[in-house]
């Protein structure tokens, strides 16, 4: 079970939180104006990537406030939790090759 | 005749307290200490279980938890627990214990023809056998089951409580051997949080089979003591003895088993639980967990009698038993040259069989000086007896070990005490993600790098002298605390523990015997799930070659004991064959738990009563007074009916149904999510949540809404108020709250952060009475202030005043089609309000009535629930509701999808109107809607029906359902193929059945 730290609250079991998938989708602010194509890639395409994702999680059995996480998708190593709005962490090629946070 | 095998002084067992039990119904002595498969063996009873497949007699292999043969079911009734392994059971008086996997007993079991048989029973058998051909495996099944005699589980309620505890620590501790102890004895006195977990009654590991090791010149011992002593003196240090760590999660989350009071006996626990499961997340974990020997893989190698070296030598030290008179010591190293001294001093013949050339060394030496026999470069060949091992044959093996040459000769034997090598438990690093290294000087495997923060120390890493370990356990303690914040990482000097030095392995995986492998002998690598040598041969001759092919081929590693003492051997043997090196043959994965792990602790307190929350509204109290029977949804107990004399659930929701709309009902809505929104963009906001328009919504005015997701497609409605300007009252499907609330919150703090609205769950805060029906009206007359005059109070609009004396908000919206009050009062006046109008409604004759006349009025009326008539694919389109859909607003969720050109195409699943030929049909919900009728499936599906009910106000069977390009087969006749066979013709239809110009809601 995975160790989240919330912002505001700070690290939490993973039993606490729900993930919604990929940050940082922003939502078209003009969708009349896109293709369906552009559109589709909005709604449904995500990056899948075997590494570093950032992902939307969001503390709902605490203070249900939304935040981000970045997490290794192969190893579930979490580098770094940040709230809406503010840069992800820098995660150094160091600590990705250690394996260890 | 008791305890012929127990020694005359000697063991750490308590010879002034003789404790009694039971084993296959007769009765036997042991002293308090004693496991059960010490007290067994006291007493000279050797065979305790048959095998798996073949039936064959076996008996105690080992004195650890990885014990594959000694499986025996303990206790009687609703306290009875199969595949208990002797070695871990502590003897408790009136301890009762039956052989598993034997009918009718383990001294003659009928299933042990099938070992005659065996032939017939090769690797694969059941897969080959039964699961073909298709269908006939549940016949056979049941059979196979049976005989395979897993043992049973008892069929009535578990009488024992369980806790559960969540800790966090600095240092966890796996393993309480001379290496973990070392470890937290270092880690502990930084003042660090520690947790030290032994599997076993005591700590001390091997030093507990060792009555010769010295540590500063002492017996090991007072050193285990002093360590335990100073570490109880730790504030912050937890001791768990009889806790094994199961599992190994990510982050350093680890789960460990605590046995609280099975060593007492069944029962006798008083007021604590059986057992505690302890879920930890610990900053650094050290895995102490030791290894465990391997088994000699020659001929017949499963006779009762036949045991690990080590195990030996633990029931000669540690339980003062000596498990037989005639000791063979098979091996093809020096630590079982320990065994042959211990068991000679303790008073055994016995002779050694080392299948080296030439060994020699310090315990080769010492051996020799108590004359014990060596036979050097000889391999036993096969065993004799059936019951009981009599004796061993050997022959001299051949120079490359492959096969034997010579004459054969037998040697009396009642224990064969075996050894090929250890193996490093690395089942919780490996579980941890650890990445595992082939050794090949101990040919084995051995931790390697992990990505979580742990430290493997002593014979878990490889190390396998008494100094090696206390250096590694003190080393890593002291490193594990201090990346744990706590102390200077400085390591004390390793107290000296001198030891003869061991000399090198002679690795023969096989030991070769006079006759071809597979013939006459049985070389099992895997006793428990008998798999043999020959067996590996077969699945690689029939290409399953990789580890995890092989591990299902031959089920070796699939029983209780997850293969602990075969693995390595297997996958050795199929690296010789396929002539490859061990680590491309690779390992399984290794997975939790680490040692069998009941239910029990598993749910802990979780059981009954207590399995599930249950939410109650403020009116429960009269639902049970009225004798509601409920259902369950989002938690809640909602009233599904109110059955009166004696009448079952169709008969209650016919008279509530008809009722409702003849004079008045009342249903306890409480349980509808509401949300409450405000602030000075909330109307903005539902204008973008929404489909429908909601900025010019006026104050006291309700709102019918649909939200859909950024796909397009519905999931949850409700009508939403407008209190105030800037101040709405959102309510949801009772499922669906939770969901909604998160969906709002969502876009408000991650998207539309500028947007000024604050959203509050108010779901318990509000009891809610429906009222429902054409004396509605002048019900609520009675008990309220508020003007209901249909001028001044109309349809889709909220009034605050006073129902029955207390301060009530009272919205006028329907989920029936009938005159509706919805009666909205501060949670603890709920009941008092439907009490008042319950005692006020007599004169009307008001009915009670639960969520299923609620589904059914609804239903009449044609009025979707999300969920049920919605399933995530379904546009507002779909349902024909195109008027919730704001033309003229440039954007809201979901919008922009129902232009895409899917969402957008004729023909898509509609919901439609059912109704069948014949009304007293009322079909399936989930029925296949069809065109043409064929006589077996697959048929082409036209849809489903999503709502189906008899409806006593239109005097028939109803039906919705979700059918392709339904608004166009309006009037068509199709089919529902039943899966008893039977068809019905339906038509389709306009979905509303009951008032169809709504002029009672509006009345
Ligand atoms: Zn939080």
């Amino acid at each position: 079970m995975l160790l989240i730290e919330c912002p505001w609250c700070g690290e939490r079991d993973q039993t606490e939180f729900t993930c919604h998938g990929e940050a940082h989708i922003v939502r078209p602010k003009n969708p009349d104006e896109l293709t369906d194509e552009q559109w589709g890639d909005y709604v449904f395409f995500r990056s899948n990537p075997k590494g570093l994702h950032k992902e939307r999680w969001v503390h709902d059995h605490g203070c249900r406030r939304w935040f981000n996480v970045v997490r290794h998708t192969h190893t579930d190593i979490v580098y770094g939790s940040y709230k809406p709005g503010e840069p992800a962490p820098e995660v150094s090629e160091e600590a990705l090759k250690g394996g260890k946070k | 005749m008791t305890q012929t095998n127990r020694l005359s002084s000697g063991g750490r067992v308590n010879r002034a307290k003789t404790v009694k039990f039971t084993f296959d119904g007769k009765t036997y002595e042991g002293f308090e200490g004693d496991t059960l498969s010490s007290a067994l063996l006291a007493n000279n009873v050797h065979l305790v279980g048959r095998s798996f497949k073949y039936h064959r007699p076996r008996g105690v292999l080992t004195a650890g938890s990885e014990e594959p043969n000694a499986i025996v079911q303990l206790g009687e009734g609703n306290r009875t627990e199969p595949n208990c392994r002797t070695p871990m059971v502590e003897l408790y008086d009136g301890l009762k214990a039956t052989a598993q996997n034997c009918w009718p007993s383990v001294n003659f079991d009928i299933g042990g023809i099938n070992n005659k048989l065996s032939r017939f029973f090769p690797a694969g058998f059941y897969y080959k056998t039964f699961m073909w051909p298709k269908g006939m495996w549940e016949k056979y099944e049941h059979v196979i089951r049976a005989s395979a005699g897993m043992g049973n589980a008892p069929s009535e309620n578990d009488p024992d409580t369980y806790a559960t505890k969540h800790v966090h620590c600095d240092v966890l501790v796996a393993g309480g051997g001379v290496s973990g102890l070392a470890a937290a004895l270092t880690a502990g006195r930084t003042g660090a949080r520690v947790i030290l977990a032994e599997e076993h009654a005591e700590f001390g590991g091997q030093l507990l089979s060792d009555a010769d090791a010295t540590i500063d010149g002492k017996p090991a011992m007072e050193w285990v003591e002093a360590t335990l002593a100073e570490l109880r003196s730790m504030e912050e240090v937890t001791i768990l003895p009889r806790t094994t760590v199961t599992a190994y999660y990510d982050h350093n989350f680890l789960s460990a088993l605590e046995r609280v009071t099975d060593h007492l006996g069944h029962g006798n626990g008083g007021d604590l639980p059986r057992q505690r499961f302890w879920q930890i997340r610990a900053k650094q974990v050290v895995l102490a967990q030791g290894a465990i020997e391997r088994p000699m893989l020659f001929g017949d190698n499963d006779r009762p009698g036949v045991m690990l070296a080590s195990a030996v030598r633990t029931y000669i030290n540690r339980f003062g038993v000596l498990p037989g008179k005639n000791v063979v010591v098979f091996t093809n190293n020096d630590s079982a040259y320990a065994t042959a001294i211990d068991a000679h001093k303790a008073g055994a013949k016995v002779t050694i069989v080392d299948i080296r050339e030439n060994p020699a060394g310090a315990w080769v030496e010492k051996a020799k000086a108590l004359s014990i026999q060596i036979h050097t470069n000889m391999a036993v060949i096969g065993t004799t007896g059936y019951r009981k091992v009599t004796g061993v044959d050997i022959m001299p093996l051949t120079a490359d070990g492959k096969g034997v040459t010579g004459q054969s000769q037998r040697i009396d034997a009642d224990i064969v005490a075996m050894s090929s090598g250890w193996n490093p438990m690395i089942s919780l690093f490996s579980q941890g993600r650890g990445k595992l290294r082939y050794d090949e000087k101990l040919t084995s495997f051995v931790p390697d790098h992990c990505q979580w923060a742990n430290i493997s120390v002593g014979a878990g890493n490889g190390e396998f002298t008494l100094e090696g370990c206390l250096s590694q356990g003190l080393a890593a303690g002291s490193k594990a605390a201090q990346d744990a914040g706590f102390g200077d990482g400085v390591v004390p000097p390793t107290p000296a523990a001198p030891e003869d030095a061991q000399g090198d392995m002679r690795i023969l995986w096989y030991i070769p015997s006079d006759r071809p492998l597979g013939r006459g002998r049985k070389h099992f690598h895997e006793f428990q799930n008998d798999s043999t040598v020959a067996d590996i041969h077969l699945a690689e001759r029939e290409g399953f070659v990789s580890v995890e092919h092989l591990k299902r081929y031959t089920t070796t590693g699939m029983g209780t004991d997850q293969g602990k003492t075969s693995n390595v051997n297997a996958i050795a043997i199929m690296s010789q064959i396929r002539d490859v090196k061990i680590p491309m043959v690779g390992t399984t994965t290794f997975r939790p738990p680490y040692t069998p792990l009941t239910f029990g602790a598993a749910a802990g307190h979780a059981v009954g009563e207590l399995f599930l929350q249950k939410r109650k509204t403020a009116m429960h109290p009269t639902h049970e007074e009225m004798g509601a029977v409920y259902e369950d949804v989002g938690d809640w107990k909602r009233p599904r009916y109110f059955p009166k004399d004696g009448e079952d659930m169709h008969a209650a929701v016919q008279r509530e149904c008809k009722q409702v709309r003849e004079t008045v009902g009342m249903m306890d809505a409480s349980t509808l999510g509401k949300i409450d929104i405000q602030g000075p963009d909330a109307a903005e906001f539902l204008n973008m949540i929404y489909t429908n328009a909601w900025l010019k919504l006026g104050v006291g005015k309700a709102r019918y809404g649909l939200m859909c997701n950024e796909h397009g497609m519905v999931f949850d409605d409700g009508v939403t108020t407008r209190l105030g300007e800037n101040h709405f009252h959102m309510t949801t499907t009772t499922g669906g709250a939770g969901r909604v609330a998160n969906w709002l919150e969502e876009w408000l703090q991650t998207e539309w952060p500028e947007m000024k609205v604050y959203c509050t769950s108010v779901t318990e805060q509000w009891a809610v009475s429906s009222l429902n029906g054409p004396k509605s009206r002048e019900l609520l007359a009675e008990l309220t202030d508020i003007d209901l005059d249909p001028e001044n109070f109309k349809f889709m609009e909220m009034r605050e005043g006073h129902v029955a004396g207390v301060p009530a908000r009272v919205y006028r919206i329907s989920f029936t089609g009938e005159i509706a009050y919805e009666i909205n009062v501060p949670h603890r006046y709920g009941k008092h309000v439907w009490d008042a109008l319950i005692e006020a409604g007599k004169k009307y004759d008001l009915v009670l009535y639960g969520t299923e006349s609620m589904h059914v009025l609804r239903a009449e009326k044609g009025f979707i629930i999300a969920g049920q008539d919605t399933d995530g694919s379904v546009t507002p389109m779909d349902l024909d509701m195109s008027w919730i859909v704001g033309k003229n607003k440039p954007d809201f969720l979901g919008r922009r999808s129902f232009a895409r050109s899917d969402t957008s195409r004729p023909g898509r699943k509609q919901l439609v109107g059912i109704l069948t030929e014949d009304p007293n049909v009322v079909l399936p919900e989930g029925a296949h809607v069809v065109e043409t009728v064929k006589d077996r499936p697959p048929m082409d599906m036209l849809g489903h029906i999503s709502s189906s009910y008899m409806s006593p106000n239109v005097g028939r069977s109803i039906a919705m359902g979700l059918i392709k390009d339904g608004f166009n087969r309006k009037g068509q006749t199709l089919s529902v193929p039943l899966m008893d066979g039977s068809v019905h013709k339906v038509t389709i239809t306009d979905p509303i059945f009951f008032d169809k110009e709504g002029e009672r809601t509006r009345g």
